[in-house]
Order: C-alpha cells, then sequence, then structure tokens
C-alpha cells in the first residue's frame, strides 16, 4: 500500500512507525536526553521516539519544542521521519536548523490522519511517497 | 514567494556573511512551511532563544555567532537559565551552567540587549501601534499584540533571533490585518464590578480566556477601562499559558477594540459566552494542584514583577519575616529601581530570595524535595508540577503574604464574591 504525503523538507527513510494516540508538546512532553515521552497520561507514555517514522496527528506548539528536536538531532536519538497531521513549521524549525548544523537530514511530511498504525513498517520516499510493507 | 533582491541576495551568499545567509534561510524556509507569500520587514525582536535546553542550541547560536550574524534591529534578552548575578542560586550541573552561560553570551555577542526579562515591556521595549515586530515569549507577545497594538505572531527558539538578525519576519497570521479580527465573544458583565476589581481575578481570567479561546482571537467585554497594566501583564500571561493565542481584544483597552464592530471587523461574533461567578470559581481552583496544609515555598513574578508589585509586596508584610522561602523574580532593571531607595535590603530582611535574570519554573531554584508552592501567578501554577514537581496553589498577593508569614495556606474567600 502507498500513500501520498505532501513534502515539507524532502528525503528518504524506513523504519517502523511509532503514533502518538493523543496531542503532545515536545517541550515538556519528550525528555531531551533520552527520547521518552514523558509527558503523564500520555498514551504512549514511556515510549522511546528514537529511529522512528513518527506520526503526529495532532501538535501542541510550544515553540520552545524546536529545541527540544534540535537537541534530539545532536544526540542522535531523533526519530527517522515526521509525519505532522498539519503545517507547522516549530518542528521543520528544528529539522532546518540540524540540517545548517550538518547533525541531520530528515524528511517532514505533512498527511491528515493517515492509515498508519504504532508497529507499521514502511518507507518514505524523497517526493513524499510512503510505502506500507 | 516573492522576495526582494535584497533577501535573495542575502540567502544566495552573494550579500551578507554567513550567519546571515543562515538566519534569513531558516526566516524563508518557515515562511514556506507556513504558507506566506513574502516576508515582512521588522522593527524589533524579544528572542526567547536564550533560555538553555540543551547543548545543541548553543552550539548553533554561537555558530551564527562566529559566522557573523549580528542583530539588524533592537533586540531584547528573555530570561536564560541562570541568575548572571547569583549564578549558585540555581542547581544546574557546572557542564550545564557552562553551556547556559555560553548560550546567553551568544546572544550578548550578536548585540542583543541584555535585558534578560519576560517582562521587556516594562523595560523600555514597547513596540508602537500597528508597528511590525516579531517577539518571542507567549506573555509578551500577547501583552504587545493586546495592550499596545503591536503586530507579532509567536516566535520561538531559532527563528527569533534569525528575524532579528534578517529584520524580516514570514508575512503570515497576526501581521496581517485580516487575521487580526475577533471571531468569539467573552462577556463578563454578569459579574461583580468588585470582583472585576482585584488583582487576583486577572490571571484567574487569563486563564479562563486561554482555555476558551485556545488559539483563536477573543473580543472581551466588561473590563474595566482603569484595569493597571500589571492587571493586563497577568491577564496576557494566564492567557497565552493555558491557550496558544498571541492576541485578545479587550473592548475599551486593546486600541484596535474601541468597541465591538471594530474588534470583529464589522461581522458578528460566531459565538458568545457569557462568563459566569462559577466559572471564575471553577478556574481559579484548576490553578491548583493542592488545596490546604503546610507550603514550601511562595513563588511571585511570572512575569517578572514591576517596581510597584514589590513595592505592594512590602507593603503587605508589614515588616513580619516569612518563614518559607519566598522567591521574587524580576529583572534587573527593576532591581535597579528597587536599590535607589533600598526597597531590595527591605525585601531581603524579611527573608526574600531575589531571582534575576531567570525565574522558577524554567531553571532548578525551587526547593530540591519537591513540595507545595504557592503563587499569585497563573502561568507559575500553570507550569509548576511540570516543570519542577513542586505542586501549586493559587492565590491572591495577599494570601500569599499572609500563608509565607504563617507557613501554611492562608485565603480569603471574600475577595472571589
Amino acid at each position: 500500500m502507498t500513500l501520498h504525503s505532501e513534502v515539507l523538507l524532502s528525503g528518504s527513510a524506513q523504519g517502523e512507525v511509532l503514533r502518538f494516540d493523543a496531542p503532545i508538546s515536545f517541550w515538556g512532553g519528550i525528555d531531551p536526553t533520552s527520547a521518552l515521552v514523558t509527558l503523564a497520561g500520555h498514551p504512549q507514555h514511556g515510549q522511546c521516539i528514537t529511529n522512528t517514522i513518527l506520526v503526529i496527528p495532532q501538535l501542541i506548539g510550544s515553540s520552545s519544542s524546536s529545541a527540544v528536536i534540535l537537541e534530539l538531532f545532536y544526540t542522535h536519538k531523533a526519530p527517522r521521519a515526521l509525519l505532522l497531521g498539519a503545517r507547522d513549521a516549530i518542528l521543520p524549525i528544528g529539522a532546518i536548523t540540524a540540517r545548517q548544523m550538518g547533525w541531520a537530514h530528515i524528511p517532514v511530511l505533512v498527511l491528515p490522519d493517515p492509515d498508519l498504525w504504532s508497529g507499521d513498517w514502511v518507507s518514505i520516499d524523497t517526493d513524499g511517497m510512503i510505502t506500507k510493507h | 514567494m516573492i522576495l526582494s533582491d535584497f533577501e535573495r541576495a542575502v540567502l544566495a551568499g552573494t550579500l551578507g556573511n554567513a550567519g546571515e545567509r543562515m538566519a534569513m534561510e531558516l526566516v524563508v524556509e518557515s515562511a514556506r512551511l507556513l504558507g506566506a507569500q513574502r516576508l515582512v520587514e521588522i522593527h524589533s525582536s524579544h528572542i526567547d532563544g536564550c533560555l538553555y535546553h540543551g547543548d545543541s542550541g548553543t552550539l548553533y547560536c554561537e555558530k551564527l555567532a562566529s559566522e557573523g550574524a549580528r542583530v539588524k534591529v533592537p533586540a531584547t534578552t528573555n530570561v536564560g537559565a541562570l541568575n548572571l548575578l547569583k549564578p549558585q542560586q540555581c542547581r544546574l550541573s557546572p557542564a550545564q551552567r557552562k553551556m547556559a552561560y555560553r548560550l546567553m553570551v551568544a546572544h550578548e555577542t550578536m548585540g542583543c540587549l541584555p535585558s534578560w526579562t519576560c517582562a521587556p515591556y516594562q523595560a523600555g521595549a514597547r513596540p508602537a501601534l500597528g508597528q511590525q515586530v516579531a517577539w518571542g515569549e507567549s506573555n509578551a507577545v500577547a501583552f504587545i499584540n493586546t495592550v499596545l497594538g503591536a503586530r507579532s505572531n509567536r516566535y520561538g527558539d531559532f527563528l527569533d533571533i534569525a528575524c532579528a538578525i534578517s529584520a524580516r519576519a514570514p508575512d503570515y497570521g497576526l501581521h496581517r490585518p485580516e487575521y487580526r479580527y475577533a471571531t468569539l465573544l467573552i462577556d463578563l458583565c454578569g459579574l461583580s464590578v468588585r470582583l472585576r476589581r482585584q488583582s487576583a481575578f486577572y490571571p484567574v481570567l487569563g486563564a479562563l480566556i486561554g482555555r476558551l479561546a485556545g488559539a483563536s482571537i477573543a473580543a472581551v467585554t466588561g473590563i474595566p477601562a482603569d484595569a493597571t497594566e500589571d492587571q493586563l501583564k497577568a491577564l496576557c500571561a494566564g492567557a497565552a499559558s493555558t491557550g496558544a493565542l498571541a492576541l485578545v481584544h479587550l473592548v475599551g483597552v486593546t486600541p484596535e477594540a474601541p468597541d465591538l464592530p471594530t474588534a470583529f471587523g464589522g461581522k458578528a461574533p460566531e459565538s458568545t459566552i457569557k462568563i459566569t461567578r462559577d466559572m471564575v470559581i471553577q478556574a481559579r481552583d484548576s490553578l491548583s494542584l493542592a488545596t490546604s496544609g503546610p507550603i514550601d515555598s511562595v513563588a511571585i513574578g511570572s512575569p517578572h514583577c514591576s517596581r510597584d508589585e514589590c513595592r505592594e509586596l512590602l507593603r503587605l508584610a508589614q515588616g513580619r519575616a516569612f518563614c518559607v522561602p519566598v522567591y521574587l523574580c524580576l529583572g534587573r532593571h527593576t532591581l535597579m529601581a528597587l536599590q535607589t531607595d533600598a526597597t531590595d535590603r527591605a525585601l531581603l530582611a524579611l527573608g526574600v530570595e531575589l531571582v534575576v535574570d531567570t525565574c522558577v519554573v524554567v531553571t532548578p531554584i525551587l526547593p530540591a524535595t519537591p513540595g507545595v508552592m504557592m503563587t499569585n501567578s497563573a502561568k507559575f501554577a500553570h507550569y509548576a508540577s511540570g516543570n519542577t514537581g513542586h505542586l501549586p496553589i493559587f492565590g491572591s498577593l495577599p494570601d500569599c503574604v499572609a500563608s509565607a508569614q504563617q507557613g501554611r495556606v492562608v485565603w480569603d474567600q471574600a475577595i472571589w464574591s
């Protein structure tokens, strides 16, 4: 099965999907040193986002989240791709700054409510085509 | 996207240095992501990115600085993670303290004005009505849009400094007049005038507005025309903590909202909410995770206290010392004002801990063992448990003073009728 997404930042990746089942702000929701979801009561509490294809249908926009994700890129604990539910600049800013520093280069895509679930194995190409294996 | 010759040249690296190119690239890329058609020239910035979240932010800002980037518009700094006048006050590790300090220095190297305050609008940085600016720190953005009529979205880490270096911001959202109209009407006229004049009412009302409005723009009727700037400051901070908003039309106060038709751009409100006393009490109670018994600390000053607020704290104490730590957060501009008449020494004598350049919910200053923290700030109440582990209790400033003197919660319920 393939899905077409809108490309915010182009790149290719493959890996296992982790889907956030509730909204989250990276600042205050994800520990920048461990990459674990620390927000109390969140359905993915305790899970690690490192090396995942991270599906984020709803983001809460604390602007300090750019700094949290940049820190994850710097420490090699970031996801392999971000799939957002809507256009947003906060997490992409972290991805752009990571590119500028030469730390990482991951795709950031937009696809509202995708048919992608935690545990799915997917690959993403530079045109935003997502293939579910 | 339509870019000017200047913007294209900086982006291409044929004009300016490599740091300016990095900054312009971040602004232009953000504009593209947000769907902006062009950039807008800005007149000032307030930089939130000087607060340490990890070494990567320090390295990024040092890279900008070492590549030659300098701010092109007046740019004040928000709080950092350190009290530079008393670095041992916060319990960061030596390595973190060093990187937090380097981050603050990098901003000074880039030409920022070292204000280190979340209330720069009370330290002389007051953008004019209609002026385009790119500010960070949610309370400050809400204040300058709502009270001063300046135009800014909520800018955050790295985009804020990039805008200041480029003197440009993406032209979208609140920069554009058509996106500044209210859609939701919030009516306070069912509340007693007496309640509407209490200082403790404003942070609670802010928290309520933030929850009701979320990211949309509300117009509020029934704010007393003589509400003080400190009261409006508390309202904006509360609203921007619980909601994603950056502008509230306070009818009769906000320059763009002399009346309802103007606030709504001639259209009818999409919905109307009449605020009841019960809603206010519920909003007040939602700011507390503990309700009675002993307290471990009191935190005042989010946003940073003005000189008037510090003097009011001193007046209310009537010379009776505090038996739990009272953390008073303020900017250097206010500390200097307090020093002119020895108010600072009088506060220290009562047992007040002055927290300058930073505040107690962004860096570890509160007692290491989590306990109960009383505060008159909706923003402190909102962030206390998540950021510090301390359980907040919200009260008025007189409640906070009495509680600090007795070491347990003292609450005057009469003001809430």
